[in-house]
């Protein structure tokens, strides 16, 4: 945004009496907007009317194309005025009209000429406006005048091309770079804008250099820099740099640290904040480091401006976290802040209080908590929340008042976020500390008597149902449960017959009368509800027999779903309503291992009534559409599994070519992606030829050639083996790639009429172990190695050799069995002598198969492996040894 | 002619013609008396060139393909017209002069005078007045005021006698 002159806030008292925007009106100003045509332009008057455009369109007034253009044209009119304020007021609407590209071109040359004129004013803000409506062609030509405007005298002027220059990298990175040198200069410059904004550009071009902005920060921190605005950046600039050179020293001295404390004593307070700040984050950083930001951060804590007292407080709140010691120093001022005006201030000392404070001083506080609770807003609540939950864990003693202070603010007004987030925090204090569980669930059981939100009643709900069956008197809670029945909406209703269910599989003696009460459920007007009520009517045994309660019915009502809902609800898509049942088996299991950042990602705090992850959805669908649309292949029955691409060519050749292994029961396809590289050729019937000489138990019986094969645009053709059904075969295949080759003429793009046959030598291919195995994660690897039982178990132990490293083998047995690594077992702590990896997977026919690898070092680089698998079917058990033994 | 038109007061002109006919140049001549090397115009300049007593606003409009559908937007209240022709480039009359018919037919232009400029008379080749006004046409035009002068803008020929009429 260009900033027109500053003195505008001189009017602002006046604006506070009346808005001399009130009752502006869209077409009425368009109406004005005529006097832009008049032959005599009265300067003012315009200035006024853009004025109001301007307004509108700051309020989110949108001008219809036909009103847009017709403003800019009107507009592009007062360039025949001289007046300077008018001038500014149309490069303003410009800028904010921003009209369609080829409307715009009319007011370039008008620009250019302003980008040179001798009026400073002209010049700063025509180069805003035109960097903002210009594309790479246009850029060039007006490159010249940028790079003189950088150099400028004027520092309005320098900084527009400077901000310009920002803006511009990230359309044309090539073009701005070039500026460097006048961009350099600009940084030296004596106005303090200006420096600032040369910095920033300057860091923004180098950015992906690391050595650069290390020289960068290098040269600029031996102090040159006079803004306060520059030295802030520079100061953000520095801590990146430290951070990335952060493991390079040994000798404990921080590189740069020596800049930053000297910030600490700068005269801008917002310098010496930057850089507190900036060592408070360093890090790993050391107590004797902190001290010093410490301290002027402590003296802010009384300063007379709110701003500097919220910085300090934000950032110390933060320190407390890992540092709590360190803060403690400040408690003295902070604690008078908790009565401080401003509640935003308030609330984070309390809360870093709460961090720092003593068992002894809790109650204290939670006193002065409850007093202001009610005047702030819903997002620090849940700050206080938060803090009081983490304060909870660490002195569980305390629970009783820290409980009780959780349900008399969850009576209390509040929105969804808020209510959460105390939700939350009780069930996960229930979860920890036993002694608060009986206490915990009465005040859930209170809240969903009156809870306006469907989500959380559900959540609490379910929650009840899996604790509340423990309880020493579960009875007491079905009144509730019961109660949501009658009161709330279908969803709740249902969530509430699922928990009665719960409880009646669990506590023998609750048994009739949940009957009683199930039964009465079957006459809710909603459907979901009745089949619900009757369903655990039925597996529960609601013929008023009490009967012991069976294993499989609790796996049932408490089994979590193995199924990645992701695929299950695909799967259900695809399902044709007919004779079949559908079979929950055939949902196919595969998750793609989510990105490991992803799982630590901050926030994502375990509630405690989770559900599993739901998975990206896979590709196997797509392939498996793929092929049963091709009749050859279509009576091969359900695909097993699907691998990665493999290249059977190298990258830049001819012809690129991959390969995908599709596994079924009885048949493998091979589907080879081919891509033609060359533009002046057509291929014609392309077929892979395959020579299966290498493996014996697979037969050819179809190949599906393809038709043809232009340039650039990929195209597959299949080649279907026949193989034992059930069985792991494994071979060798060697592979050509035979096609005619037709000329095509590049300018027309029409081939010719005769072509040539032609071949071309493919990589070879294996099918492997592997391909059978399919990658399926167990999410308690313990639980189920247990319920998998030892009757398949088969171990046996092997010497794998001299290896690079652990790692290295335990990667490459994972890959030689294709299986999914469990628990995060996959990666191995460096220098470790031993280290135990746990795989799961399917194998082809359906069977579950665990393995558990022990791995340890035999010598210097020997490595040996203890394999144990257990498995459904002890041929598989027997079957996976077999290729560890031959891998 | 031109003076008995607007007396006193503030007139306004528009300078038009295919690209690279000489209309920048012209303007500049106008208003500067010299000779400015110019780029092709993006869109337009503005100048207000005075001339014995009388203040002329000058509109002059980029003439190329890309911006010519915007000229209209200009049309309002204009008393003149200047249409340049580039008297050298006997290639593109046929397109400059339907351009000229195109903006004859405007309704915001039916009391505009027009002057015709046959420029660039200081090139070798150059049609003089007689086949350009055969070339444009212009004895087609009714009920307007026309009138057409040779002009050399580099040299600053002919440009201030358009004015006078």
């Amino acid at each position: 945004m260009a900033q027109p002159l500053v003195k505008k806030d001189d009017d602002r008292d006046d604006e506070a009496d009346y808005s001399p925007f009130l009752g502006i009106e869209k077409g009425a100003v368009l109406q004005e907007a005529r006097v832009f045509n008049d032959p005599q332009l009265d300067p003012r008057r315009c200035s006024q009317v853009i004025t109001k455009l301007l307004y509108l369109l700051n309020q989110g007034e949108s001008f219809t194309k036909v009103e847009a253009t017709e403003v800019f044209f009107a507009v592009t009119k007062l360039f025949q005025s001289r007046d300077i304020g008018l001038r500014r007021m149309v490069y303003m609407m410009i800028k904010e009209l921003s009209p369609s590209a080829d409307e715009v071109i009319i007011v370039t040359s008008s620009l250019m000429k302003d980008m040179t004129s001798k009026t400073d004013m002209y010049r700063a803000n025509a180069i805003r406006v035109l960097c903002r409506i210009t594309d790479g062609t246009l850029l060039t030509q007006i490159e010249r005048y940028l790079k003189q405007a950088i150099v400028d005298k004027n520092p309005v002027v320098a900084s527009a091309a400077l901000v310009s220059g920002i803006h511009l990298l990230q359309t044309n990175p090539e073009i701005v770079k070039r500026w460097s040198n006048e961009v350099q200069e600009a940084v030296q410059s004596r106005a303090a804008l200006v420096q600032f904004h040369a910095l920033a550009l300057l860091h923004q071009i180098r950015q992906n250099d690391r050595l650069a902005v290390n020289k960068l920060v290098t040269s600029l921190t031996r102090g040159s820099v006079r803004s306060p605005l520059a030295q802030c950046l520079l100061i953000r600039y520095t801590s990146q740099v430290i951070r990335e050179s952060a493991n390079n020293t040994q000798t404990g001295d921080r590189p740069f640290y020596d800049f930053l404390e000297g910030c600490l004593r700068h005269k801008a307070e917002m310098v010496i904040f930057e850089a507190a700040r900036a060592i408070t984050e360093l890090n790993g950083v050391t107590s004797r480091e902190l001290t010093p930001a410490i301290t002027v951060l402590q003296l802010f804590l009384s300063s007379s401006k709110p701003v500097l007292r919220f910085a300090a407080v934000r950032t110390l709140n933060k320190v407390a976290m890992t540092h709590p010691m360190a803060v403690t120093n400040c408690n003295i001022d902070m604690e008078s802040l908790i009565s401080d005006q401003n509640r935003s201030i308030a609330t984070l000392a309390i809360t870093t209080l709460l961090k720092t404070g003593n068992e002894s001083s809790v109650d204290r506080l939670m006193k002065q908590i409850t007093n202001f609770m009610s005047d702030i807003a819903d997002e620090f609540k849940i700050v206080v929340v938060e803090a009081i939950r983490s304060l909870c864990l660490k002195f569980p003693l305390k629970h009783r008042s820290l409980m009780n202070f959780l349900s008399n603010i969850l009576r209390e007004e509040g929105g969804f976020e808020y209510k959460k987030a105390i939700v939350d925090s009780i069930v996960i204090l229930i979860r920890d500390i036993p002694e608060a569980k009986e206490s915990g669930l009465l005040h859930l059981c209170e809240f969903i008597e009156d809870c306006e939100f469907t989500y959380l009643s559900t959540q609490i709900l379910h929650f009840l149902g899996i604790e509340g069956p423990k309880t020493s008197d579960p009875s007491k809670y079905i009144r509730y449960i019961y109660n949501r029945v009658h009161l709330e909406n279908a969803t709740v209703r249902a969530g509430a017959v699922s928990t009665l269910a719960k409880f009646g599989a669990m506590v023998d003696s609750l048994k009739p009368r949940i009957f009683v009460l199930l039964r009465r459920c079957v006459f809710d007007n909603d459907d979901e509800v009745r089949d619900r009520a009757t369903l655990y009517l039925n597996t529960l045994g609601g013929d008023g027999a009490v009967v012991e309660t069976g294993e499989d019915v609790k796996d049932f009502l408490f089994g979590s779903l193995d199924i990645p809902l992701v695929n299950l609800e695909n799967s259900l898509k695809n399902y044709e309503a007919s004779e079949e049942p559908f079979d929950i088996n055939s949902v196919p299991r595969e998750v793609k291992t989510q990105p490991l950042a992803e799982k630590k990602a901050p926030g994502k705090k375990p509630t405690g009534l989770g559900a599993p992850p739901p998975g990206p959805p896979s590709t196997v669908d797509a392939y498996e559409k793929l092929l049963s649309s091709i009749p050859e292949f279509a009576n091969f029955g359900k695909l097993f599994k699907s691998s990665a691409p493999v290249e059977l060519t190298e990258a830049e050749t001819e012809y690129a070519v991959n390969v995908v292994k599709h596994i079924f029961d009885g048949h493998v396809v091979f589907q080879y992606n081919c891509t033609n590289t060359i533009p002046e050729q057509l291929l014609e019937n392309v077929i892979v030829v395959v020579d299966a000489s290498e493996a014996e138990e697979f037969a050819e019986v179809a190949s599906k050639p393809l038709r043809s094969l232009p340039y650039d645009s990929p195209g597959q053709t299949f080649v279907a083996f026949e193989k034992p059904e059930g069985v792991p075969a494994v071979g060798k295949f060697s592979n050509m790639l035979r096609f005619i080759v037709k000329e095509v003429d590049p300018s027309t793009g029409e081939a010719e009429d005769d072509g040539v046959e032609d071949e071309y030598q493919l990589e070879d291919l294996e099918v492997v172990a592997a391909d059978y195995m399919l990658k399926v994660g167990v999410s308690n690897f313990r639980n189920a190695w247990e319920s998998m039982g030892a009757d398949f178990e088969r171990v046996d132990e092997y010497g794998l050799g001299p290896r690079d490293s652990l790692a290295e083998a335990v990667n490459a047995v994972i890959n030689l069995l294709g299986m999914q690594p469990c628990e995060g077992t996959e990666v191995v702590p460096n220098n470790s002598r031993s280290h135990t990896c746990l795989l799961s997977g399917v194998y082809i026919g359906n069977v579950k198969v665990l393995v558990r690898l022990q791995f340890g070092l035999d010598g210097p680089k020997d490595v040996a492996m203890k394999l144990a698998v257990r498995s459904e079917d002890e041929v598989v058990s027997d079957a996976i040894h077999e290729i560890v033994a031959s891998g | 002619m031109f003076s008995s038109l607007f007396g006193n007061k503030e007139a306004r002109i528009l300078v038009l013609g295919l690209d690279n006919a000489g209309k920048t140049t012209i303007l500049y001549r106008l208003q500067m008396g010299e000779v400015v090397s110019t780029i092709p115009t993006i869109g337009f300049n503005v100048e207000t060139v005075q001339y014995n007593n009388i203040k002329f606003q000058v509109w002059d409009l980029g003439g190329q393909t890309s911006i010519r559908p915007y000229w209209r937007c200009y049309f309002p209240n204009t008393q003149a017209i200047i249409y340049v022709v580039d008297s050298s480039d006997t290639d593109r009359l046929v397109i400059a002069k339907e351009e000229f018919h195109a903006i004859l037919e405007e309704e915001e232009l039916k009391g505009a005078v027009l002057l015709i400029f046959a420029n660039k008379q200081d090139l070798p080749g150059a049609l003089d007045d007689a086949a350009v006004t055969e070339a444009l046409e212009l004895h087609k035009i009714k009920n307007r005021q026309w009138s057409i002068f040779k002009t050399s803008a580099v040299k600053g020929e002919g440009l201030f006698e358009g004015l006078d009429w």
